[in-house]
């Protein structure tokens, strides 16, 4: 019996420590590839010392240029979630509405976002608010498609009971199909996450502005890959991925909210 | 003199069923039920039993004949009937308290009463210290019990049940039968229930409908004469036994004719 729990608990220590000790590898391996290249080639790779050093020296400009693409990235995000809501209502009112809307969504999706920035700029000129609508665009459509797929997946014995009640359209939209959409809704919100910081990124990469503090991320990668300043890009590129951890981490942290109660997706807790 | 008329509660004359341009699922159906009866419709798969409760809930419209709930239409008598379906049909992001409140909350019911009503239904099933569970807490006999005091809730006067405890392991689905039948000495109303159990159907009803498939037409009536209320040892004395073995001869005869 204490074996076995004894074993238990090294298993849990080891599983704390592991990625931990990966990560402390891979930073080794990081070293010994740095110093196997030849001198030419030693400014492809910058060293994790001098990516820890990029960060303190362009620690103000990394955390406004954050600051700029996390806000357009929570913006865009924003009003991809709320509109998308409101048209995936639209949408599930009949197949036919879906049917006369889906190839139109789908040309949205499938046209590339670098064809459309350029468009975007003379329509509302560079900076946030051409970052917002190019992360709007990235954002709209997982949301609307999984959204949309909840609200129609309602249980058909829930509605034979909504029917049976009587209940009037707007009782059943209100009281089952949307709470019983809840699980698709936050899986779109969960890719959506995802690609919301990317989107501003590559937004403000392509139709950001330089202007007055304005610029954000992508800015900053443009004026740092220009100046070959790879300590710097390296640092860049670990905000933005630290900006996407956030987002996906507070949609995670609000559907555990909205679902754990009830969900299966969250485990069993014992009462 | 009204109260004392022979009036039945619920009728069927001569009711056909197709959907569409389907074939016939129902044939002149006709039977009818007095206040107080518990029938019990069985009959080999395909004989369209929840067809016709569907028909009586005015869930589905009829093909031709007449159905009359309560000298009403079926779909104009909406309040005076409840359904328990096959399936619990609880909203899972729902307490049990919040499931049952939902027929009177669709039916703008206020708050309080609302809560009183919950309460009752609940301690009715057995379920009172339940109340704030969620359906996945919950096991299949006890989800099926929070359906049926969900049914209780709007104080129905027919009680439809489709198969109510056809999934639960048969120890359980014994011991919804009796509560079931407790429950109804309480609060009469008339129940229409649909099984494929004979035993079960003879324990809990008064009269059995055996209907013949393809289409579903009445085949025959069977008499249950067992007073109630019935317990444990009417399933276990030797005239039980012997009425279940005349009606499954019955429901056997019936699937011999295809």
């Amino acid at each position: 019996m204490s074996t076995k729990r004894k074993k238990a608990s090294l298993a849990l220590i080891a599983r704390k420590l592991l990625p931990f000790a990966t990560g402390v590898g891979m930073i080794f391996v990081w070293y010994g590839i740095c110093m196997s290249l030849s001198a030419d080639q030693r400014f492809l790779l910058p060293t994790p010392h001098e990516v820890a050093r990029a960060f303190v020296e362009k620690g103000p400009a990394l955390w406004g240029a954050a600051l700029n693409t996390g806000g357009g990235a929570l913006i865009g995000f924003g009003l991809a979630v709320a509109l998308s809501f409101l048209f995936a209502l639209v949408l599930s009112l009949s197949p036919l509405v879906r049917a006369s809307f889906y190839p139109y969504l789908m040309i949205l999706q499938m046209t590339p976002i670098i064809v459309i920035a350029p468009i975007l700029i003379l329509w509302v000129g560079p900076g946030l608010r051409s970052v917002v609508i190019i992360t709007f665009l990235i954002c709209f459509f997982p949301m609307v498609v999984n959204t949309t797929q909840g609200l129609i997946s309602t249980d058909s014995n829930l509605v034979a009971f909504f029917k049976m009640c009587r209940a009037s359209k707007v009782q059943t939209i209100l009281f089952l199909r949307v709470p019983a959409a809840l699980p698709y809704f936050f899986t779109g919100l969960r890719i959506a996450a995802t690609l919301a910081p990317i989107g501003a990124i590559v937004g403000d990469y392509i139709a950001g502005n330089s202007a007055g503090g304005q610029g954000g991320l992508g800015f900053l990668t443009i004026i740092y890959s220009s100046q070959f300043q790879m300590g710097a890009l390296f640092a860049t590129a670990a905000v933005g991925c630290l900006l996407g951890f956030i987002f996906v981490m507070g949609v995670i942290a609000l559907s555990w909210l909205a679902l754990h109660k009830w969900h299966d997706s969250f485990s069993h807790g014992d009462t | 003199m009204i109260e004392d008329s022979p009036l039945p509660i619920v009728e069927l004359r001569d009711v056909d069923k197709r959907y569409g341009d389907g074939p016939l699922i129902l044939d002149k159906i006709s039977f009818s039920a007095k206040r107080g009866d518990f029938i019990t419709l069985i009959g080999p798969s395909g004989c369209g039993k929840s067809t016709i409760l569907k028909l009586i809930s005015g869930l589905n419209p009829i093909s031709g004949g007449r159905i009359v709930v309560d000298g009403l239409e079926p779909s104009n008598a909406v309040e005076k009937l409840a359904f328990v379906f096959q399936e619990p049909t609880l909203l899972p992001w729902r307490t049990v308290a919040q499931n049952v409140e939902v027929p009177m909350q669709l039916h703008g019911a206020d708050a309080k009463l609302r809560q009183e009503v919950v309460r009752k239904s609940l301690s009715l099933v057995g379920l009172g210290d339940r109340m704030d569970y969620y359906p996945r807490q919950l096991s299949g006999g006890q989800k099926m019990r929070v359906s049926i005091a969900r049914a209780l809730s709007v104080s129905p006067r027919i009680l439809l049940l489709d198969e109510p405890f056809g999934a639960l392991d048969e120890m359980t689905r014994d011991h919804l039968n009796e509560e079931l039948l407790a429950i109804r000495q309480q609060l009469a109303w008339t129940a229409f229930f649909v099984t494929h159990s004979v035993a079960e159907a003879v324990f809990l009803s008064n009269r059995i409908i055996v209907l013949s498939a393809n289409p579903g037409r009445v085949h025959s009536e069977v008499r249950v004469d067992f007073p109630y209320p019935r317990t444990e040892e009417t399933r276990e004395s030797a005239p039980f036994g012997k009425m279940v073995a005349e009606v499954s001869k019955i429901l056997r005869s019936v699937e011999r004719l295809h």
